[in-house]
């Protein structure tokens, strides 16, 4: 029998007397995805970084169970621990995909370098690993040995996607992963990533403010608002049946197009 | 199959000065393998309310639906997301009133989904979808389009065959029948039918008479 991947305890994060995130506790189990919905400046951010190991927070436990300890609080371990665990067992991707790829390396070498943090030393072997996964992310292998500097946003934001998945880490925490892109772009990136996550049976949590793509993505969703969680449940029934004052105004904000 | 007790919902509208709008209170209900049940009773009695409890997309304020889900009883009112998200993997289907398309993913697809879900590889599912959507006359050139450009029958017969698919012990329908002509209204019917004979429990709401006298072996009414 196994248990929650991520377990989160009473998080709290102040900036100076200012409250970035407060009292955020819940289970994330296996293969679950869940969307941190809210407008801009509700903790979204603040509460992402806190629980991907970027952010040590002001009180409170993240404890995480990892495959050879167990579940252990990721901010007890040691800093190589946590950076090994950061590049092997999760994925961040970031809303700007420049800040989750190195531009000035080829594609193939920013899909490689992650497998070859986790010891991968043959070049065919790797190469080959880049290729597939570019075309999993549907960016034709031809391109493996340009530059991301020459791909557009959506291919770099697939790029970044290719990056973190490789070394078929367990937990994803993805920041707006569609932020920034036109329409047509964001739906193919969606249905990839929805795709991507249900086959590879990933667990993620995705921070995100349009209530669309937490709908398309998330199994269950948290409503933040001012650092603290106002509504918790399966995505369908908060979105369809908002119960707190604050969740019923952002669903009927909404415009229809 | 399924045991509603004392089950109350009330809409407060806190966007329109917390307006209360009560559906119903101490609703009971239950529901046999092998039965139809269909809701009935006049518009704004609370039937798709109800039905929506049930699949877990609306939230009661009090009292308890259980849902026989393999040896468990779940009770869907206060169970987690993913213990919600389990019973409807393997137990319980929905056909709603509206198709809700995603991007990119064909008629097949859609429909062979729930079955992927249930761990049928891609041919074996996808050979199911194929039947169902045939028995809909859904042309054969459309299975490989995303239904978004669909027409409204068009996709609602998508939006039924993938309710089948997956052949769940418990099947929810809310108005299966409203934009179908005759003749795919009376596949539905027999959709039902085999449904009921193989031991499925349905609850429905039917606004057609002739397709409600049809597939319901018991009606529960309800009151405005």
């Amino acid at each position: 029998m196994t248990g929650p991947l991520l377990t989160v305890a009473g998080l709290t994060r102040l900036y100076g007397a200012r409250v970035g995130c407060r009292d955020v506790s819940f289970e994330l189990w296996p293969g679950e995805v869940m969307g941190i919905v809210g407008e801009s400046g509700s903790g979204k951010t603040t509460l992402l970084n806190c629980l991907s190991a970027r952010l040590e927070p002001s009180t409170g436990h993240v404890v995480y169970d990892t495959r050879d300890d167990g579940p252990i609080d990721i901010y007890a371990m040691s800093e190589p621990r946590r950076r090994l665990l950061m590049r092997t067992d999760w994925g961040i991707v970031h809303q700007n995909p420049r800040d989750g790829l190195r531009m000035g390396v080829s594609a193939g070498a920013n899909v490689g370098e992650r497998l070859m943090a986790v010891g991968a030393r043959h070049y065919g072997e790797i190469r080959a690993q880049a290729d597939e996964w570019l075309r999993k992310v549907e960016i034709e292998p031809e391109r493996i040995d340009d530059l991301p500097l020459t791909f557009s946003g959506g291919m770099l934001q697939r790029l970044q996607i290719a990056r973190n998945l490789v070394t078929h880490p367990r937990l994803v925490f993805m920041d707006e992963p569609t932020g920034g892109l036109d329409v047509s772009v964001q739906a193919r990136l969606l249905d990839l990533l929805r795709r991507l996550v249900t086959d590879l049976g990933l667990a993620a949590i995705v921070v995100t403010h349009d209530l669309a793509v937490a709908r398309l993505l998330a199994h269950r969703l948290m409503v933040m608002r001012r650092g603290e969680v106002v509504e918790t449940g399966l995505t369908d029934q908060v979105l369809d049946d908002p119960h707190h004052p604050y969740t019923q105004l952002l669903v009927s904000s909404v415009l229809q197009p | 199959m399924i045991r509603v007790e004392a089950l109350s919902k009330t809409y407060v509208l806190h966007t329109q000065g917390g307006i209360e709008i009560p559906v119903f209170a101490d609703a009971e209900m239950s529901v046999d393998a092998g039965e139809c049940v269909a809701l009935h009773g006049p518009s704004g009695s609370g039937k798709s309310t109800l039905l929506r409890c049930l699949y877990g997309n609306c939230k009661p304020d009090g009292g308890a639906i259980r849902i026989r889900h393999g040896d468990d009883l779940v009770d869907i009112a206060a169970a987690a997301p993913r213990v919600v998200l389990d019973v409807r993997r393997r137990t319980l289907g929905y056909v709603s009133q509206f198709l809700r398309a995603i991007p990119r993913v064909p008629a097949l697809d859609v429909v062979a989904e729930p079955l992927r879900a249930l761990g049928l590889p891609v041919e074996a599912a996808r050979a199911r979808a194929g039947d169902l959507l045939a028995r809909l006359r859904i042309p054969e050139r459309l299975w490989t389009l995303a239904p978004a450009t669909f027409s409204g029958g068009e996709q609602q017969r998508v939006n039924i065959a993938r309710g089948f698919a997956a052949n769940h012990p418990i099947l929810l329908l809310d108005e299966p029948t409203a934009s179908l002509d005759q003749k795919n209204r009376e596949v539905v019917i027999e959709l039902i039918a085999e449904a009921k004979a193989a031991g499925t429990a349905l609850v429905g709401v039917f606004h057609d008479d002739e397709v409600r006298e049809a597939v319901s072996t018991r009606i529960h009414l309800m009151q405005g």
